[in-house]
């Protein structure tokens, strides 16, 4: 059995699970600064692709990489690096799925943060960013790692846009998602149910993982 | 050493105007909750922009509107206790206390923390998280916290507010140890009319979001100058007034023609105290004959519900209080006089 599927899927969840972290904490914090109005528009705007089919946003994303795009062609020509039909190309797709679920959960936990733990910080002579890394962060330390690993396991279970976007390529973009389609439908059952149970105890894991953590803090707070 | 606040604020239909100077000593910020006590603080501390203003601390220009000072929280050195104490839940009392010590150049860190742990009887719980402490020590660790960072002046919102009633003496005790203590100007904002007759020395009565100057307390309870004062001081009987003569008013809600002491204005109202009143065998100069509506068992007294000539409902009805000894046998519907004391009639401008 090759076990390319399994690596390539791993690697492009822990990528784009780190690139969905920080944008997600970014915007997250720079939303709730934002005054109303703009604050409605733009959190529709990221919130998105947490709706739309994963094959609107893989056309979406084949419009702007898609090597006859203006993007994709300048990118192409100016430091000859494709951006489609590669293994990376599904980092493209999982982060854009992903981040809905990092964002929302990380904004919901700095909604909770209470205000004036942060005024009277300030109050003390705290700089902004001690304040956020130090005080902030760890007290919504709950809500950002569900909102981690929610957007690693979606990462991990893409299939849409990562079909559109970076095909299958036995050996090269192949992911768990796309080969167990692949396997069904060249109807090798028996593989594709290896496959899907991989798949399966992976995401067992990682909730399991996440409800550990979730009880140990809860202990360590009490 | 002083303390200079002139701030205008509106945030939709609620218009904050603060005006008051202090001098050393506690100063009490007196209001019901919601007339924008908390915020007036804020405002000094930074945390809040008001819209126009002027603040001034020791001399020191926090912020004018005019000249566009408005320095950041961090530079202001203004101690401000929240009322939840604001302790981070993610860090142990010590290492809530070293935080404080971050904006300081300390030579001696370690030595100023177990000073303040000693000083405020921490010692032992600096390893603790503040939701292991009762509410008293978060109190202490907040006020620790806040002293390590030697600010100039000394915010309190409600600082006793949040704890049990058995808890808040002992703490009141504290804090009166601790203001007396420290050297700067203090606020401190309250709405009970108790604490800030124990522990201020001037106040400013905050109404719907007015606050004008600043008189010593004293002044507040014996001649409160405005309805709202005299309310929040506690006094529950008073009646619209309008002025017959120099010395005499008619108190509309009551029903009766009053003398009282001379009055430099026209007092919109008339007030007096459920324990100025005195009762009566017959009628006479300010004796008004009631009727009694309602007579409560209390604590240590019986508290009267009565009825004026003006009538049985709302402001009509006077609250005296009898002491249970001499309390005979009232009935509802028995009739009593009472006499009100020209020297007691508080007289009230509308605002």
């Amino acid at each position: 059995m090759d076990l390319y599927p399994l690596y390539n899927s791993l690697r492009v969840a822990a990528i784009s699970c780190v690139i969905v972290f920080f944008l997600g904490i970014f915007f997250a914090h720079m939303v709730a600064k934002l005054p109303r109005t703009v604050k409605g528009l733009l959190d529709v705007v990221l919130t998105l692709p947490l709706v739309l089919p994963p094959t609107v946003v893989g056309y979406f994303l084949l419009l702007a990489f898609g090597p006859n795009r203006a993007f994709g062609a300048w990118m192409q020509s100016a430091f000859h690096v494709r951006l489609t039909m590669v293994w990376y190309s599904a980092i493209f797709a999982s982060v854009v799925v992903a981040f809905p679920l990092m964002y929302r959960t990380a904004r919901g936990a700095f909604e909770s943060f209470d205000p004036t733990l942060r005024d009277s910080a300030r109050t003390l002579g705290l700089s902004n960013s001690y304040i956020f890394w130090r005080i902030q962060m760890p007290c919504c330390r709950q809500g950002i790692l569900a909102g981690t690993v929610l957007a690693f396991a979606r990462a991990l279970g893409e299939y849409g846009a990562t079909s559109m976007i970076a095909g299958y390529t036995p050996g090269r973009t192949a992911t768990i998602s796309t080969t167990v389609y692949q396997l069904w439908r060249t109807n090798n059952d028996a593989l594709a149910f290896r496959w899907v149970m991989i798949n399966v105890a992976i995401s067992f894991v990682v909730l399991m993982a996440v409800n550990l953590l979730e009880k140990q803090q809860r202990r360590g707070a009490a | 050493m002083s303390l200079i606040v002139r701030i205008e604020k509106d945030i939709g239909a609620f218009h904050l105007r603060v005006n008051f100077e202090s001098e050393n000593g506690v100063h009490g910020l007196l209001g019901a909750s919601g007339c924008g006590k908390s915020m007036t603080l804020r405002c000094i501390a930074g945390v809040v922009k008001p819209d126009r203003g002027h603040i001034e601390v020791n001399g020191r220009v926090l912020f004018d509107s005019e000249t566009g000072v408005d320095l950041p929280p961090q530079q202001r050195r203004v101690g401000l206790l929240f009322q939840n104490y604001a302790l981070f839940p993610n860090m142990t009392v010590e290492q809530n206390l070293r935080a404080a010590l971050r904006g300081q150049k300390s030579a001696d860190e370690a030595g100023e923390i177990a000073a303040m742990l000693r000083r405020f009887e921490l010692t032992g719980l600096e390893r603790h998280r503040p939701s292991q402490l009762s509410g008293g020590q978060q109190q202490r660790v907040a006020l620790a916290r806040i002293l390590l960072t030697k600010p100039e002046i000394l915010l309190l919102d409600e600082p006793l507010s949040a704890l049990d009633s058995y808890l808040r003496w002992q703490t009141e005790l504290e804090l009166a140890d601790l203001l007396d203590s420290f050297t700067g100007p203090t606020l401190l904002v309250t709405h009970s009319r108790e604490e800030v007759h124990r522990l201020c020395r001037t106040v400013t009565v905050l109404d719907h979001g007015r606050g004008e100057g600043s008189v010593p307390v004293s002044m507040l309870f014996s001649a409160p100058e405005t309805l709202s004062a005299c309310l929040l001081t506690g006094c529950k009987n008073y009646s619209r007034a309008e002025r017959l003569s120099e010395n005499r008013i008619r108190a509309v809600d009551w029903g009766a023609e009053l003398s009282c002491r001379n009055a430099a204005f026209d007092p919109a109202y008339v007030a007096i105290r459920a324990h100025h009143l005195e009762r009566a065998d017959a009628p006479g100069e300010n004796v008004i004959s009631c009727g009694v509506l309602r007579v409560v068992d209390d604590v240590f007294s019986f508290i009267v519900m009565a009825a004026t000539p003006g009538g049985d409902s709302g402001a009509s009805r006077l609250r005296l209080e009898l002491p249970k000894e001499d309390c005979p046998q009232l009935k509802i519907g028995d009739a009593i006089y009472l006499r009100l004391p020209p020297d007691r009639l508080m007289l009230l401008k509308e605002r």
